[in-house]
């Protein structure tokens, strides 16, 4: 007790006094230092007490300098300079432990006074008003969470929102490419992100027109590229946004010179990328995903092409998803394609060439799914196909966020037992599936898809030679050699560059050379890729700071995008995927990672603050606040 | 010095009839110490303290300085004695005259009482040195018999005045005495136990200053060690002043134990609790203790029952314990003014017809001078005239005419038919918002802010004007019926306005009723009042010198009042330069302050954790309410004037009679301080707006119904409070991060609150 009221206060020790008083040049002796300290240690405590009032009076929570100066000001004592600023004084210690100071920069006054950057002065001090509560009422089931202080957008975000908005959905691809870039780099935007992911949400009332779907859907991977973005809850809503691209029959389908394929490609790709990058922010995010491709594709009712964007979705998700929901579904899809593929009427033609479509897609998704569990089976020591095994076991397991494969175990059994024992506990809907063993599988595949799938099956499993589709391959060694070089682990961090050379399908509709979903260059600097979703054809090995550095692939998406490749030159696109093995947050920034595991939320339809935009709140807080709000931008739509 | 001998007039009214009422009052036990409020001991503090360089205390003491009535005469030659020692002689000579004492009243007095008190001022020595000289001769003339000493109202006692401390005891014996009562008052009937345990915390502090004092610093720090646990925990801030104080050198200085040790602590005990006690340290020959209990406490016994632990603990928590059960018994007329009789313009018949059934009583005076000269003076009401208030202008009546008309569509407020609230949110108020006030009318809303700003918004589209300049003005037609509209200069017309004049944080701020002014207040000293028709300031008052914290017109307007760190509260006139009355008593910074509804009251509330009310005619102190466990900040009176609110930092709301002068009712929720108290017009609803960013609403009309005044509880001022919160409290009204400063019901209830937002 004695002891913890003596260390309640502040202590100076006589050994400070005495060194002050050396410093000041007067020579103190043992005895009067320690009188002097007791009092200086006692005026202290005074100080301290009487400056509380200050800060009772003023209304607030802090003690601040100002307040302390005051009390010493009243007590006839000369207020101490220089401690005025409103940010925390950083307190460090010296490298031996014993010295402790605070860090006081040196500053180029210079510099300060010839800054050309000054800063604006702060905003002017208002008054606003809003109603919290009717009768008493209002907010009772909202208590906590109306927001009585209402922060508006500042007029720099308000533009800022307004030039991106226009740039994206304008018509010079060059703004928008500057725009897209910038929404995808710009740390400061948190704010504005409701807004976008409200705009986002459009995607429902442009259908008719892909190219706004397209501007729409890049701008969702810029935000979800963007590595200052905690997106948090939305998520859900930018998934929706971007399975109503893959599934929806949308009205630009309706005219057949309309290439939708492509934005249903383009738009599976990046669901499985907001998946691997952002799909622990929001749980059972997966199975929820799994579960609405599965309907789609097991209602005959549906177009043609929402059952190609169910296929190519469950194909990006990784060949376990096709496995747990394509493979089983098959035989009973197989004889609905069967009889459109086999009605030669011309009334049929579109639907048939339709049919091809997911023909093709279908064959992808299920080769791929051969080689891979080939690969898993029969290749144990096989570093890259491990990883893919282990990343989407993740992802089959991913309904309890926390478990994650073990991050550095290499070892073959180590990966499969993992794997099998995450998605046979994986989610509830796929509780019964038992894998079909691989001969099995492949004997089945095959009396579907006859030789057209044992051609590419033989090729298929080695790894350095290309799997299939030798003709269309292209090897591009390039500099990520040199990153490999300098890769001191090279068996643990390879991660690889896919040069993916694909030969537009649309309008032959043959389904040998139908290729898999174009591949999507989304790799950002920033952000690797979880490469087991996108098609991969060939795989080049580079190190992850090779990688970064390339500043390649962003620059030939929008191109390999916007190109309009009808029946055109084959396109180029990079895929570059770091092994993800249970590091999947690491390519975004490390502040981000300090926010709390977000609960999971509520389950607020995306449409359910289309009404009632967010409030804009900042970044450190957390993201659900603004939900509720009764304050809204007009949309530019 | 003028100042100083008004003050001291003026207080010294106050204090003769306080003396009065001790007098009447005796008890045979205990030692009688005729001077009955704080602010005399204040004088044995200057006294006390001659030292050269006086400390921020006397100076503030100043105006504090008092001197007894006739009747306690030894009060006043002490002072008297004070100011002679500090060759004062002026001021000697104009006390002695306003006390008619003759002009050798002190040295013969003086002489007769204590040969050597007088004999070491005649020496001349050292200031401090004779205090103490004084005092220990004292002491060593009592000190022999543990008997109390009574002594004779005709004999001034200038040392018993003075002393404090002087005695030397063995201080190993301290922790023995002290364990030794301890003991004793566990062993004792649980009844009286919980009254006799009061005794614990004041015996406690003044044993630990004697140790202090007398410069046995380890064995003072041994028995804080050893007993400080013990003590309640609403003592908490004030033992950890304690704690860090060691040597006699601090003590010096330290305005809160200056105020322990010069100030009577208040218990109240049963006469059989006491009787026990008293018997048993003179039992124990316990001269120690007895001593202290004599000279530093003030034991006012009942006869009745002994209070539960409960009952105690309400009422406990102040500095200087419990008022005494005299302090509350002078008659306060709470009652409202009679409202003039306007007429109202004929083409309203209509919402005449709607006064019939929706208004409330408190509007009937004024709608049935309409017809009948009913309603007669309430009988609780002081006489119209009791104050000078000033008389009704033009605009006024048409401002009452708008309130009638308001007042009609007022929504009426209960349980079941809570308000909408509205939030005024300060926004980018980076250099922070200290205070806020809104018109009554709502329609203007004023912030202090920490940058010595004043900033006026009109709420309103009615933009803010500035009246033209002497030139233009005099180019206006001065007959037309439109002249006030027409002095109006459109080219200053915004929507806020900053006023620029005070030199440190703007504390308080209040509109006048006509709003034509507003008052604010700051740690620089001065209260200033500002035109809110030039948006100038008008005049500065200087007066406090220290901080001022709060400041408040009164409802009709002309007088003000203000309080602060002087420890004083100053009913100001706006036309004079100098304060009407000083209401001094308080041990501590004066906090926040209120006028009663009629005018004729003001009521302070004080960090010393006490709230006292004060007669604006007469100056006296006529209720003080102890209860609070923390700085009280914020106060508010009912519509009826027949109740009071009272929120501190402890964060709870007590709500007192006036009347009767007891706590009604204990409002618990709060987590943090309290700072905005109102109540809706009807006064049926408290609103409380807290530091933990809430917004509470609690049945008002329920706690004051439930509230049983039989003679008994009137007359001893025990209540037993009912732990009711939780059926009193209707609503919790979150803000998002803003603290809530400010409340205020507009004319027809509708409830708006203030705060800054808090990034």
């Amino acid at each position: 007790m004695a002891e913890r009221e003596e260390r309640r206060f502040a202590q100076v020790s006589r050994e400070s006094v005495a060194l002050m008083a050396e410093s000041a040049g007067v020579e103190l002796g043992e005895e009067m230092a320690a009188v002097l300290a007791e009092d200086v240690c006692y005026r202290l405590r005074e100080a301290a007490q009487s400056c509380s009032q200050f800060m009772k009076h003023a209304k607030r929570k802090k003690l601040t300098v100002e307040d302390f100066n005051r009390a010493l000001r009243w007590s006839n004592v000369e207020a101490v300079c220089g401690y005025g600023a409103q940010d925390a004084l950083p307190f460090r210690s010296g490298k031996e432990g014993e010295l402790f100071f605070v860090e006081d920069r040196e500053i180029n006054l210079i510099e300060l006074a010839l800054a050309t950057n000054i800063p604006k002065g702060c905003a002017e001090t208002m008054v606003r008003v809003n109603v919290a509560y009717l009768d008493g009422k209002g907010g009772v089931e909202l208590q906590g969470a109306v927001p009585t202080a209402v922060q508006s957008l500042s007029d720099d975000l308000l533009k800022y929102y307004q030039q991106i908005t226009r740039a994206i959905l304008g018509d010079d691809p060059h703004l928008m490419k500057v725009a897209l870039l910038d929404l995808q780099s710009n740390s400061k935007m948190a704010a504005l992100l409701p807004y976008f992911v409200y705009v986002i949400s459009g995607v429902k009332s442009v259908s008719h027109d892909l190219e706004q779907l397209n501007r729409l859907l890049h701008m969702v991977r810029s935000l979800v590229q963007n590595p200052y973005l905690y997106l948090g809850s939305y998520v859900r809503s930018l998934v929706s946004s971007v399975m109503y691209c893959i599934l929806e029959p949308l009205a630009a389908s309706i005219n057949p010179l309309n290439d939708h394929w492509t934005l249903r490609d383009y738009a599976a790709l990046l669901l499985s990328n907001i998946f691997w990058t952002h799909g622990d922010l929001v749980s059972g995010l997966y199975h929820q995903i799994l579960l609405s491709l599965q309907k789609v594709l097991s209602d005959p009712v549906r177009p043609l092409c929402s059952h190609y964007g169910a296929v190519v979705g469950l194909h990006a998700l990784g060949w376990k998803a096709v496995e747990k929901v394509l493979f089983p579904h098959l035989p009973a899809y197989w004889a609905n394609l069967q009889a459109v593929l086999d009605d030669y009427s011309v009334s049929n033609a579109q639907v048939k060439a339709d049919g091809h479509k997911v023909y093709g897609a279908i064959l992808v998704a299920v080769e791929r799914l051969l080689k891979m569990k080939a690969l898993s089976l029969s290749h144990p020591g096989e570093w890259c196909f491990n990883a893919q095994t282990g990343s989407l076991a993740a992802a089959g397991g991913y309904s309890s966020p926390g478990l994650s494969p073990p991050p550095q175990s290499l070892s073959e059994a180590a990966f499969g037992i993992a794997s099998h024992l995450q998605a046979g506990s994986g989610g509830c809907p796929w509780e019964e599936w038992a894998p079909v063993s691989l001969p099995a599988m492949y004997l089945e595949l095959y009396s579907f898809f006859g030789d057209s799938l044992a051609v590419r099956f033989s090729t298929g499993p080695g790894l350095d030679s290309p799997p299939y589709c030798p003709s269309a391959l292209l090897r591009e060694p390039k500099k990520e050699a040199l990153g490999q070089g300098s890769n001191s682990d090279t068996a643990r961090k390879m991660p690889q560059l896919t040069a993916n050379l694909s030969i537009s399908p649309r309008r032959d509709g043959s389904p040998r050379t139908d290729p898999p979903p174009p591949s999507l260059a989304a790799a950002g600097p920033g952000r690797s890729l979880p490469r087991s979703s996108s098609a991969q054809r060939s795989r080049y090995s580079s190190s992850r700071s090779a990688q970064r550095l390339t500043g390649l692939p962003r620059d030939v998406f929008p191109k390999a995008r916007f190109a309009s490749p009808q029946n055109g030159p084959p396109t180029f696109s990079f895929v570059i995927g770091g092994r993800q093995m249970g590091q999947r947050c690491q390519g975004r920034r490390p502040f981000q990672t300090v926010f709390a595991p977000t609960p999971p939320p509520a389950a607020v339809p995306p449409r359910a603050y289309a009404h009632k935009l967010p409030v804009i709140g900042r970044v450190g807080k957390p993201v659900r606040r603004w939900t509720c709000s009764h304050y809204s931008l007009l949309l530019p739509l | 010095s003028s100042d100083d001998i008004m003050s001291t007039k003026f207080i010294l009214k106050m204090a003769a009839v306080q003396g009065g009422m001790v007098d009447e009052k005796e008890e045979v036990d205990i030692k009688t110490e005729p001077q009955s409020d704080g602010l005399m001991n204040t004088n044995a503090t200057d006294g006390r303290q001659l030292s050269p360089s006086p400390s921020s205390s006397s100076s503030a003491g100043s105006s504090k300085s008092a001197a007894g009535a006739p009747e306690d005469q030894q009060t006043l030659l002490a002072v008297l004695q004070f100011l002679r020692k500090n060759k004062l002689t002026e001021s000697v000579e104009i006390l002695r005259r306003e006390a008619g004492l003759p002009e050798d009243a002190l040295d013969t007095k003086g002489a007769d009482c204590s040969a050597p008190s007088s004999g070491g001022t005649a020496g001349g020595v050292d200031g401090l040195d004779a205090g103490s000289l004084l005092s220990r001769v004292a002491v060593s003339s009592s000190a022999g018999t543990p008997a109390p000493t009574k002594v004779a109202d005709d004999q001034p006692d200038v040392s018993v005045v003075l002393s404090a401390y002087s005695q030397q005891g063995d201080p190993a014996l301290y922790k023995v005495y002290y364990s030794d009562l301890k003991k004793f008052i566990e062993s004792v009937l649980d009844c009286h136990r919980a009254e006799l345990s009061q005794v614990f915390y004041p015996l406690f502090v003044h044993m630990y200053l004697e140790l202090v004092y007398n410069n046995h610093e380890s064995e003072a720090k041994a028995f804080f060690e050893k007993f400080s646990g013990d003590q309640e925990c609403y003592y908490e801030d004030d033992l950890r002043v304690l704690s860090s104080l060691t040597k006699k050198e601090h003590m010096r200085g330290n305005e809160t134990l200056l105020d322990f040790r010069t100030s009577k602590f208040v218990l109240r005990i049963s006469r059989d609790s006491y009787q026990l006690l008293k018997r048993h340290l003179q039992e124990r020959q316990n001269n120690q203790i007895w001593n202290i209990i004599q000279e530093h406490l003030y034991i006012d016994i009942f006869d009745g029952m002994p209070r539960s632990k409960s009952q105690i603990d309400a009422m406990s928590g102040s500095l200087a314990g419990e008022a005494k059960r005299e302090a509350n018994k002078a008659k306060v007329y709470y009652g409202l003014l009679k409202e003039p009789e306007i007429e109202v313009p004929l083409d309203d018949e209509d919402e005449e017809a709607e006064n019939e059934e929706g208004k409330p009583k408190k509007k009937k005076p004024k709608k049935d001078s309409m017809g009948s000269k009913s309603k007669k003076q309430d009988p609780n009401a002081p006489l119209q005239n009791r104050i000078p208030l000033p008389e009704l202008k033009d605009s006024d009546k048409l401002d009452k005419i708008m309130y009638m008309k308001e007042s009609t569509k007022r929504i009426r407020l209960g349980r079941e038919n809570l308000p909408s609230i509205c939030f005024y949110t300060f926004l980018n108020a980076y250099q922070g918002l200290t205070a806020v006030d809104f018109t009554d009318d709502s329609s203007l809303i004023a912030g202090g802010f920490a940058d010595s700003t004043v900033r006026v918004w009109s709420v309103t589209p009615k933009k803010l004007r500035k009246v033209k300049s002497a030139a233009d003005l005099n180019l206006i037609d001065k007959e037309s019926d439109d002249v006030l509209e027409r002095i109006m200069d459109e080219k200053t017309a915004s929507e806020s306005k900053i006023l620029y004049g005070h030199s440190g944080p703007v504390y308080g701020i209040s509109f006048s009723p006509d709003r034509n002014y507003l008052l604010s207040c700051s740690e620089d000293g001065t209260v200033r009042l500002w035109s809110l028709l030039t948006f100038t300031c008008l005049v500065g008052y200087k007066g406090h010198n220290y901080p001022v914290w709060d400041t408040q017109f009164s409802p009709y307007g002309y007088y003000f009042v203000s309080g602060g760190h002087d420890r004083v509260a100053r009913l100001w006139a706006t036309d004079h330069y100098q304060p009407l009355r000083i209401f001094a008593g308080h041990l501590a910074d004066v906090t926040c302050t209120r006028f009663h509804p009629n005018s004729n009251y003001v009521v302070t509330g004080s960090s010393d954790r006490t709230i006292r009310l004060w007669d604006v005619l007469t100056g006296n102190c006529v209720r003080i309410f102890t209860g609070h466990k923390g700085p009280i900040h914020t106060l508010a009176f009912s519509p009826n004037g027949k109740f009071l609110a009272s929120g501190a930092t402890d964060g709870r709301v007590l709500l007192w009679d006036i009347g009767h002068g007891l706590m009604v009712s204990e409002l618990k929720g709060h987590t943090d301080t309290v700072y905005a108290l109102r109540f809706s017009r009807d006064g049926e609803l408290l609103a409380s707006g807290s530091m933990d960013n809430t917004v509470r609403l609690w049945d008002a009309a329920k706690a004051f119904d439930d509230l049983e005044t039989d003679d008994f509880t009137a007359a001893t001022g025990h209540i037993h409070l009912q732990d009711n919160s939780q059926e009193l409290l209707l609503g919790t009204y979150m803000s998002k991060s803003t603290p809530v400063v400010h409340l205020h019901f507009t004319r027809r209830n509708l409830l708006l609150a203030a705060g800054s937002y808090a990034a």
